[in-house]
């Protein structure tokens, strides 16, 4: 009796919500996965880029490194709002502040991966005729993943909570639940979106720590390495070595 | 004239600042429920992440607690206690929620920051004799400063920025002005609501590196 009045009690943990609005649940859900993938994908496209510029010189670091952690500054709610104008209410606007927040985690660990390429690798692959743009396909890039993927991992987990505020223009995936729920104070809603939520945050990282695994298998203790062109370096993997500073949490 | 034009008209629209809704009521509100929230985190956090930092234990701890504090969404938390008993106890769901997000990173950048001490340093104090406590203030901690700094800003600017979300569930602070200008249809004020809080938060930020920088300006930047 009690389990099937768990809707009407307003209980914390009711599995009849879950069956009767699984529907609701899924495209919530799905809602949140897309948003958070294509977020972390463009912010992967355009961070790869800046940190290239990054590494020119000073002249470049400077304001490509300034900018994108000055954007980290503006909150989730302020930023989404100052993008209303630009985009109205639509997904692109919670995907472009997305994007905007990934910068920050993404270039320095590009960057951190791109510097930590032992400059003695890169003299091998000249003197083997490598031209810049191999050089940095085949040598630098393979060797900065590492870093770029831990970089993805953490951008992708603090997305995924962030994703929520979206709610503020109807595009929260998750967050899209429970905004309306607090108002009628429907418990069980409220926690069973939160925690898929944050199931979904730790179902994200293990994946992306398993490609990490399968596309750097170099970095592995033991591990011997498989393809001949990679076995030349094998450099401990820069990002996630001995106490890494730890990098900032994004509010939501 | 473009929405930032206007946005700007209702800035300087002086009705707008007085009042219950007005922005220095809001103001006021967020300020308050911030510093509240980052002064209890950091009594709570900056002893333990020291402490775990000059024993060497916890890091794993440490670690994995700004890990969870990244994946779990303020949001939900504020929501969660929002439909809890703690909706009529005032400012209360709002602290509590920064409060939890404030932790991790002075935690973390508190443990970090003293295991970044160069070991033949401590090595040496204690060759010198120096006794556990004498070593943990008069070297490590001075050591470990930028370290613990950097995460006290990041967890001030985070706990101001968080404090915005408390709108979205019906709580104070400046993010009232974004989401009252939402229901209402009114894109100026939602803009002018968003500026306010970046500039709130661009200040804080901006005022932590300068006292940091005024108190002890011998110490090397990093």
């Amino acid at each position: 009796m009690a389990a099937q009045n768990c809707l009407v009690a307003n209980d914390w943990i009711c599995w009849d919500y879950v069956t009767s609005r699984s529907q609701e649940l899924t495209d919530a859900t799905l809602e949140h996965v897309w948003i958070t993938g294509v977020s972390v994908l463009i912010g992967i496209a355009v961070s790869v880029p800046l940190a290239l510029l990054a590494r020119r010189g000073r002249r470049w670091a400077a304001p490509v490194l300034g900018l994108t952690t000055l954007l980290y500054t503006v909150p989730s709610l302020a930023m989404f709002s100052l993008l209303l104008p630009v985009f109205g209410l639509s997904a692109a606007l919670v995907v472009t502040g997305l994007v905007l927040y990934s910068l920050t985690i993404l270039v320095r660990n590009v960057l951190a991966g791109l510097e930590a390429v032992p400059e003695d690798v890169r003299e091998a692959a000249r003197g083997l005729g490598y031209g810049p743009g191999r050089l940095l396909w085949q040598v630098e890039l393979p060797l900065a993943l590492p870093a770029l993927l831990a970089g993805v991992r953490i951008a992708t987990v603090s997305t995924v909570a962030l994703t929520t505020v979206g709610s503020i223009v109807g595009k929260g995936g998750l967050g899209n639940l429970i905004a309306p729920a607090v108002n009628s104070s429907f418990k069980a809603q409220v926690l069973t979106a939160s925690v898929l939520c944050v199931l979904l945050a730790l179902v994200a990282d293990l994946l992306l720590l398993g490609v990490q695994r399968l596309l750097t298998p170099w970095t592995r203790a033991g591990a011997g390495a498989r393809s001949g062109s990679r076995s030349g370096a094998r450099p401990a993997a820069p990002a996630q070595a001995a106490a890494p500073a730890p990098a900032p949490a994004k509010e939501a | 004239m473009g929405v930032i034009g206007e946005a700007w008209n209702w800035l300087a629209n002086g009705a707008n600042w007085a009042g219950e809704s007005g922005v220095w009521h809001r103001l006021g509100e967020h300020v308050y429920v911030s510093a509240v929230a980052l002064a209890i985190a950091c009594a709570v956090a900056l002893p333990v992440g020291l402490f775990l930092g000059h024993l060497g234990k916890g890091g794993t701890l440490a670690i994995n607690i700004s890990n969870i504090g990244r994946a779990v969404p303020v949001f939900a938390v504020l929501a969660l206690f929002m439909v809890s008993p703690l909706r009529n106890a005032g400012y209360l769901p709002t602290i509590a929620a920064l409060v939890l997000f404030a932790v991790p990173p002075l935690l973390t950048n508190a443990y970090v920051g003293m295991r970044e001490v160069d070991r033949s340093v401590v090595e040496a104090a204690r060759g010198m004799g120096m006794s556990g406590i004498q070593l943990f203030l008069r070297v490590e901690l001075p050591l470990a400063r930028a370290m613990v700094m950097t995460g006290l800003r990041s967890g001030a600017v985070q706990v101001v920025a968080t404090a915005t979300i408390a709108a979205m569930v019906g709580q104070g602070g400046l993010g009232r002005i974004i989401t009252a200008g939402f229901n209402t249809y009114n894109t100026p004020q939602v803009v002018a609501g968003a500026l306010l809080v970046a500039a709130l938060a661009l200040l804080v930020e901006g005022a932590l590196v300068a006292a940091d920088r005024l108190l002890l300006p011998r110490a090397t930047s990093r």
